[in-house]
């Protein structure tokens, strides 16, 4: 397993259909920060200690004790990507679009061969560890991340204060430095206009929507990321509970809207749901915004049993496979965007071609 | 209603502020609510400055918006300001860019701290996962203060024995403390 793959294929565990809850919920993400006690933070790091961090980090991936713990996990130096890579990183969830675009030496990701682990180093924090999870497996996410946290902690000396927790950079994440999410297909809650009314409810409750790519990203395709924002004062059980807690309302809210839209208007939600499948069948020009849109009436029309050629793992590489970068690595070159609806239609046909 | 400034356009941008419980009210138009600093909104669309959570706190952090206008206080304000001892960051600096130089600042600013906490967290106490190492003693204490609340418990529904072993789990723990 090398860097090459993970840039080569599409597919990241995170895509699978079979998770729980995998009619609404696409993938459950843990992230826990942590920054090594002696090391001033990155933002204000010497180059020295940015490399010392990578260093240390390096040492505990190497280490037999550590790697039995965490199993493998392969280092990417960031400074040896370019651009369009590190966008797939990003298209991919293993990296932010902040730590893609930070030139700065001494920044990387540490991955697991199955992607579902990786661990960016010296972006905001020294370690931003990441568990990425198909369907909601929040509990399971964090368990995952705190056995990666507690091989790393038996190596590393992490900066802790008994009063404020784990010490980030930002105090927004002080505490537990626990951010757990989870990217939710509401199709039916953005059909009734509900969305903007739940999600300022839930802005009541201490949690926040954003869009597919996370802090700063607009909502396409009717995903939407749900996390917490308090991250001092509850312990990470009772931070994972309470999101539990709000997406299995989010679920039975979008269920019900299901139902109620295709019992009040099967004619308009048939029709919705085939059309998209006839433009993206037959499209040859296709930009990301309207790729967005019809994937996600597909993506309703299987939940619906309106659809069955066509798989939710392939809608879900489609996800990735539509994304600017990803489709100018499989071109091998630079594209404008004409070049990319272009080919981003013949994927799309492909695709739902093979599934057929 | 005419501006207050102006006297001459219509007031189309009305501020309330409410500081330290003194409400002030100002009625301005459009051109003269250019003209103050305190007035954290931008008028056209390509001039609005990007949302970020580092320019949101240092909004918190200085009681106020988060406005371009707090620059004239700023220096007065920084020389008076803390200083963390190890990278030696200004409160004020970090009222700017919203984030921390090291993990010590936490405890060189620790006095600030505390309010600005309870606005971001509702919270200023850590209640979850200790690191083993890092963590020192600390576990061992919340460990003690989960049996003294579980001796309590059996003391009160007359379970003597479990007290009994309770109590000894506490003294064994405490002898480790010290």
């Amino acid at each position: 397993m090398s860097i090459q793959d993970t840039l080569n294929t599409a597919y990241s565990k995170w895509m699978e259909d079979d998770g729980p809850e995998s009619q609404i919920v696409i993938s459950s993400r843990v992230r826990l920060a942590r920054n090594l006690s002696e090391q001033p933070f990155p933002h204000v790091m010497p180059q020295e200690g940015g490399q010392a961090v990578v260093e240390q980090v390096q040492g505990v991936i190497a280490d037999p004790d550590a790697r039995e713990q965490l199993g493998p996990m392969f280092y990417v130096p960031l400074e040896e990507l370019g651009p369009l890579d590190r966008q797939i990183l990003v298209e991919k969830h293993l990296i932010s679009p902040q730590h893609a675009s930070d030139e700065r030496p001494f920044r990387g990701v540490a991955l697991s061969p199955d992607e579902g682990v990786s661990i960016m180093i010296n972006e905001e924090d020294h370690l931003r560890i990441q568990v990425l999870f198909p369907g909601l497996q929040l509990d399971a996410a964090w368990e995952m991340a705190n056995r990666v946290d507690d091989a790393f902690e038996n190596k590393l000396d992490f900066a802790f204060d008994e009063l404020y927790g784990y010490l980030s950079c930002c105090p927004t994440n002080v505490g537990t430095g626990l951010r757990a999410s989870v990217m939710m297909h509401l199709p039916a809650l953005a059909m009734t206009n509900q969305a903007g009314r739940v999600f300022t409810a839930l802005s009541k409750l201490g949690f926040v929507v954003r869009g597919l790519y996370g802090e700063g990203t607009e909502a396409k395709g009717n995903l939407f990321q749900v996390s917490n924002q308090v991250t001092l004062g509850p312990s990470e059980q009772e931070i994972v509970d309470s999101l539990l807690a709000v997406c299995r309302q989010l679920i039975e809210q979008e269920q019900l809207g299901r139902q109620s839209q295709m019992r009040e208007r099967p004619a308009q939600i048939e029709d919705m749901v085939f059309r998209a499948y006839g433009v993206l069948t037959n499209a040859r020009l296709i930009n990301s915004d309207e790729a967005m849109f019809y994937l996600s009436c597909l993506r309703l029309g299987i939940d619906l049993g309106l659809l069955h050629n066509v798989s939710k793992r392939t809608l879900n590489e489609l996800l990735v496979r539509t994304r600017a970068a990803f489709l100018q690595k499989d071109a091998k070159d630079a594209m404008d965007s004409f070049n990319r609806s272009l080919k981003r239609a013949d994927i799309i046909r492909e695709a739902l071609k093979v599934s057929e | 209603m005419n501006c207050e400034e102006c006297k001459q356009r219509p007031a189309t941008v009305h501020i309330t502020k409410i500081f330290n419980n003194q409400k002030t009210e100002m009625h301005l138009c459009e051109e003269c609510a250019k003209q103050h600093d305190e007035i954290p909104f931008t008028f056209s669309a390509d001039a609005e400055p990007a949302f970020s959570i580092q320019k949101f706190l240092a909004g918190l952090l200085v009681g106020g918006a988060p406005s371009a206008g707090a620059d004239a206080t700023e220096e007065e304000a920084t020389a008076a300001m803390p200083q963390c001892s190890n990278c030696s960051l200004t409160y004020g600096q970090f009222g700017q860019i919203g984030r921390f130089g090291c993990s010590h600042c936490y405890q060189s600013f620790a006095g600030q701290l505390e309010p600005l906490l309870r606005r971001v967290h509702g919270n200023s106490r850590h209640t979850g996962k200790i690191p083993r190492r890092a963590g020192g003693l600390l576990g061992f204490r919340r460990e003690i203060e989960q049996l003294r609340a579980e001796l309590q418990n059996a003391v009160n529904s007359e379970a003597y024995e479990r007290a009994a072993v309770l109590r000894d789990q506490i003294h064994a723990l405490e002898g480790k403390l010290q």
